[in-house]
């Protein structure tokens, strides 16, 4: 956790850019709303992409200082930590004792305030549904500094508004999880390797029916007829005792913007070629430590700062399963043609859970991720395209990645805006949500 | 106990048995992460600091951590008198328990304000040396009889953070680097008497640290984290170093600074 002052905060995607004050004196103790005027967000670790947790000409309060773990009750696996607490903290202290988080996304650098304001997925989505599934309860600080305690047996809509609710809600303080037990830190992994689009759709319920963490990582540079190929990569906690040790630090760290020419269609194909052809059976079974089946990019600290000093987009959107098939086709024939390297593609069939949060992103259909570099002229027309054929299918565009979506699409997206808007917290207002129309 | 703490407990030679470590300056970051590795192996912790609501917060999340039991005792620390207020405090049977006094509570005051101004340089130096002074010698003098009967297998340890500031004053960090200084002379000299009875003493020196005390400050290349820099004086612990420069390389960066001629060392701006 970094105590410096000085430092200006950015999103992941380092897109936008924006001018905001910070304010740095939150004590955990003595927590005055007061003090952050009448246009604040709280930040937490700052892994959303897009401008969710940023708030242009207005001040944001950052939760780290929120970082201690309040109880753990080892018979029930509630463990009842502050906001400001890392998912990769939790692991640290749960994993040896027995204990791992019940849903996890695709980094562990982000905080239990900012895991239930994105209501963030995971893996297991069609198993486990969303992070917001398994708090029980939660504790939301308001501007006027009244505590309200939100679970779904109390302050039940206000709860439902928080979860996914972005921050705009008020403050979460503190949040209990229940917690799921392993008896290992391993994985029992298998991967799968597909040839083509409509071979992921065959063999992914299959994988959903036999394993807890299924995901697909595609190859969305190569064109037709191998558009989509990639590996389906499975998992379960390995149920045979051993080991409960915590991942390791990372010890790669990115100390540079790389120039803005490395990443781009060609370098990408290329690097896409070899990690296809990495795996050369079609099928490949192994036990991996959990930290890097979950956490691939965790391993490289800074990994954004691959994309230059432009920064970079992420596009992740749901398409219902009826058009998922030709929408997802569509998309990856867009995003191949353009040229602009993606190489973080990442393909997933949600299950049937309802989300928790007025708000959640998570709904039944298949979820697609791309990120694309920011090259204003290319990226926002490419993005625009996009985010039609997803409003066009019925889907939805994910707002802890999105920089670029109108308001207009937001509405047709989420079609519950008007029942969350009278839980938004006076004082509070993020860029997106003045973006969007919430508002 | 987790199971990979007993793992790791068993890999080290001899006889390792749970730790009871009093931590004076319980709120310091740097302090903060040393003890999450003390609670991860089941240690005992006490802890010492001003404000017993924020000390019970502390307590509350090394208990989930995995320490076995955690007291807390409010005490002002840098008073003149805190040192035996302190020592009266903790009952006789816990004072017995304690196998490592870590103290790591301090005040950075801007350099020059202190200088023009009286009551803040020697609030300054009564907390940065002079009371540390104190509770080092509370211990140090308790430890003593212990240390000189042979068949008591135990070192006592008096872990200190002091700051590589103390090993050469400079036009910037005068006062703070008087007081660090004179703690790391006084150190020295009081891990020469320990010898004599087996109680060690360890001078922790690090160099810029990412801490609510440097909030302030331009973070540069050469700062570290507050968990890299706890985790580090928790592995020191276990060892059998004198002196901790953290990160290493300050003994290297230090080495040279202390080598260069005066002459030349006054006429630097930093």
């Amino acid at each position: 956790m970094s105590y410096d002052q000085t430092q200006s905060l950015m999103s992941w995607g380092r897109y936008p850019t924006v001018k905001q004050a910070v304010y740095s004196a939150l004590s955990p103790l003595r927590i005055e709303p007061s003090a952050w005027g009448s246009n604040w967000l709280p930040y937490g670790n700052g892994r959303s992409y897009g401008d969710v947790c940023l708030n242009e000409g207005g001040i944001l309060v950052p939760t780290r200082r929120l970082d201690k773990f309040l109880s753990f009750d080892k018979q029930s696996g509630l463990l009842t930590v502050e906001s400001g607490v890392l998912l990769s903290e939790i692991l640290s202290v749960a994993v040896p004792q027995g204990f791992f988080l019940p849903v996890t996304p695709g980094t562990k650098f982000v905080t239990v305030g900012g895991a239930i304001a994105n209501d963030v997925h995971g893996k297991n989505h069609h198993r486990a549904g969303t992070f917001g599934h398994h708090v029980t309860r939660l504790s939301l600080l308001r501007s006027d500094g009244t505590i309200y305690e939100c679970s779904l047996q109390e302050n039940e809509a206000l709860f439902r508004a928080t979860v996914a609710g972005m921050g705009l809600t008020g403050l979460i303080l503190n949040a209990t999880i229940k917690m799921i037990p392993i008896v290992s830190d391993q994985i029992a992994q298998e991967t799968i390797k597909f040839e083509t689009l409509t071979e992921f759709f065959q063999i992914s319920s299959q994988s959903e029916a036999k394993y807890d963490y299924t995901v697909a990582w595609i190859d969305c540079i190569k064109a037709a007829p191998h558009l989509g190929r990639g590996h389906m990569i499975c998992g379960n906690h390995s149920d045979v005792a051993g080991t409960l040790c915590a991942g390791k630090a990372p010890k790669l760290a990115l100390p540079f913007n790389f120039p803005s020419w490395l990443l781009n269609g060609t370098t990408v194909g290329v690097f896409n070629e070899v990690y296809y052809q990495r795996q050369r059976s079609k099928l490949k079974k192994r036990s991996v430590h959990y930290d890097p089946f979950f956490y691939p990019l965790d391993g490289i600290l800074n990994w954004n700062r691959m994309y230059g000093k432009e920064g970079f987009v992420q596009f992740q959107t749901v398409i219902p399963k009826p058009e998922a098939q030709a929408a997802v086709t569509e998309i990856l024939k867009i995003a191949s043609a353009s040229g602009m390297g993606s190489f973080l593609a990442v393909l997933k069939e949600f299950g049937q859970m309802k989300s928790v949060g007025t708000l959640s992103f998570p709904r039944p259909g298949v979820t697609l991720c791309l990120d694309f570099p920011m090259r204003a002229h290319k990226t926002v027309p490419l993005m625009q395209r996009l985010e039609q054929i997803t409003v066009d299918s019925g889907g939805a565009l994910y707002s802890a990645k999105d920089a670029l979506m109108s308001a207009a699409s937001y509405a047709q997206m989420y079609p519950a805006l008007s029942e969350f808007t009278k839980w938004i917290d006076p004082h509070c207002s993020s860029s997106f949500a003045r973006r969007v129309g919430i508002i | 106990m987790d199971r990979s703490s007993l793992f790791l407990i068993v890999c080290k030679k001899g006889w390792y048995y749970m730790k009871t470590v009093l931590v004076l300056g319980a709120t310091s970051a740097i302090v903060l992460e040393t003890i999450k590795h003390y609670a991860q192996t089941g240690a005992k912790i006490l802890l010492v600091g001003r404000d017993a609501l924020n000390l019970q917060r502390i307590a509350d999340d090394l208990k989930v951590r995995g320490a076995s039991a955690v007291n807390c005792y409010v005490n002002e620390l840098s008073g003149t008198d805190s040192a035996r207020q302190l020592f009266a405090q903790i009952p006789d049977d816990e004072k017995n328990e304690i196998d490592i006094v870590y103290i790591g509570y301090g005040l950075l005051p801007d350099n020059e304000q202190s200088i023009k101004d009286e009551p803040l340089r020697h609030a300054a130096l009564q907390v940065n040396f002079l009371s540390v002074v104190e509770h080092i010698l509370q211990w140090f003098n308790f430890f003593v009889p212990f240390g000189m009967q042979t068949n008591i297998s135990r070192n006592r340890v008096i872990a200190v953070i002091s700051s590589v500031a103390g090993l050469r004053g400079r036009r910037t960090n005068a006062v703070y680097g008087a007081a660090k200084g004179g703690l790391n002379t006084f150190l020295s000299g009081l891990r020469s008497k320990g010898t004599e009875s087996g109680v060690r003493v360890l001078t922790i020196l690090p160099g810029f640290v990412d801490t609510p005390m440097t909030a302030g400050i331009k973070k540069g290349p050469l700062f570290a984290s507050a968990e890299v820099v706890g985790k580090r004086i928790f592995q020191a612990l276990q060892g059998k170093d004198d002196v901790l420069y953290v990160p290493w390389f300050w003994r290297l960066i230090m080495l040279i600074i202390c080598l260069i001629p005066e002459k030349i060392f006054k006429k630097l701006k930093f």
